[in-house]
């Protein structure tokens, strides 16, 4: 948490400093608004890393893919919906192919003090027992304080070459 | 109008031994016959995704060259991968797409505008910078060590009918072992 506001979204700073700590160097992303001013707008001007802008988010799954058999770390920013659409491309490659395809999802619509299980919106409520049914592990990034954790989780990911999604689930401050 | 194996035939002649090359379908099973090789990569998990895992490639491994045997039906399912790789600009990408016409693994149902659909001009709208169309297998032949030398993105659809038949060895193209053996040729642990 941030200041006085309890409800303050993740610091896109503190998310960038945790992907270069866990040496990620590609980001492929679809915009999202959850994502965009904090986080994408700042990867995109920062040379650590090359940004692959999508036109649709199961090429990033597959992108990340090759990237992981050339030992190259990336991670996949996108929406819920993003994740939703390109079902089929996680639950074969990396699900079932035991990829580390690490995920950024940003939580449009879900509610600032409700954690998204508990969210009024269908489309953000189904998101982690739909991960829990397909296996991939999750975490949820709600402020700043939780950040810390996804340098060891994309380690982990890799180092066990399974998928990783971590959930944004407030907009993520400049 | 020239038969699939017969173009792969020449691509075979200028595969170096530190190419990868990504085959999806019926591609993949024509290449698997004629040009087994552990820089295969053939686990493209979902239709259309052959693409997208080239373009992971070329971008991980800047130094060689990726070749990716597409379908068209395949290309259609990721149309927008033509896009993002013209905004990449992958230099070391070389997509051929095998043009048929059909959903030949599903039935050889045609495709959508089967008759008016046009690779290369999708291709060159997409941004593309440099790309051909063959339906004549000694002007492929002529052309292909040409095209191989340019600095990519480059894209070829290739007109063609099916020619022998190969083995469709789905368990091989999906198996942990298929990508064990990828992983390791690639890091020189073969």
């Amino acid at each position: 948490m941030t200041g006085g506001n309890s409800f303050a979204g993740p610091s896109g700073g503190a998310i960038i400093a945790a992907l270069k700590q866990a040496r990620v160097e590609f980001v492929a992303a679809v915009p999202d608004i959850v994502t965009s001013a904090g986080l994408l707008w700042p990867l995109s001007r920062d040379p650590a890393f090359r940004l692959v802008r999508l036109c649709k988010e199961d090429e990033g799954v597959s992108i990340c893919a090759g990237l992981a058999f050339a030992d190259r770390r990336a991670v996949l920013l996108m929406q819920q919906t993003g994740f939703l659409d390109s079902l089929n491309s996680i639950r074969a490659i990396a699900v079932e192919y035991a990829q580390p395809i690490c995920m950024l999802i940003g939580l449009q619509g879900k509610e600032p003090d409700r954690l998204p299980t508990a969210s009024e919106r269908y489309g953000v409520r189904i998101i982690e027992p739909i991960m829990e049914a397909m296996g991939i592990d999750h975490m949820n990034i709600e402020g700043t304080a939780d950040i810390a954790a996804l340098i060891p989780a994309i380690d982990r990911a890799y180092a066990q070459s399974r998928p990783l999604a971590a959930l944004i689930g407030r907009t993520v401050e400049q | 109008m020239m038969r699939r194996d017969h173009c792969l035939q020449q691509l075979v002649r200028h595969r170096r031994d530190d190419d990868i090359v990504v085959a999806t379908y019926q591609a993949a099973f024509d290449w698997m016959r004629l040009a087994p090789h552990p820089l295969n990569y053939l686990s493209i998990g979902a239709m259309g995704q052959a693409s997208s895992h080239a373009l992971g490639l070329a971008l991980g491994l800047p130094d060689r060259r990726v070749i990716v045997l597409d379908g068209d039906g395949s290309l259609l399912m990721n149309l927008g991968s033509l896009v993002t790789i013209a905004g990449a600009a992958p230099r070391n990408l070389f997509h051929f797409v095998c043009d048929n016409r059909c959903y030949e693994a599903n039935g050889s149902h045609p495709l959508p505008a089967a008759d008016r659909v046009d690779f290369a001009a999708l291709a060159c709208a997409a941004g593309i910078p440099h790309v051909a169309s063959f339906d004549q297998v000694d002007a492929l032949a002529a052309e292909l060590p040409k095209l191989l030398a340019l600095e990519g993105p480059v894209l070829v659809a290739l007109k063609v009918v099916p020619g022998d038949p190969s083995p469709q060895d789905y368990a091989f193209l999906h198996g942990e072992e298929t990508r064990r053996r990828f992983k390791a040729a690639l890091h020189g642990a073969l």
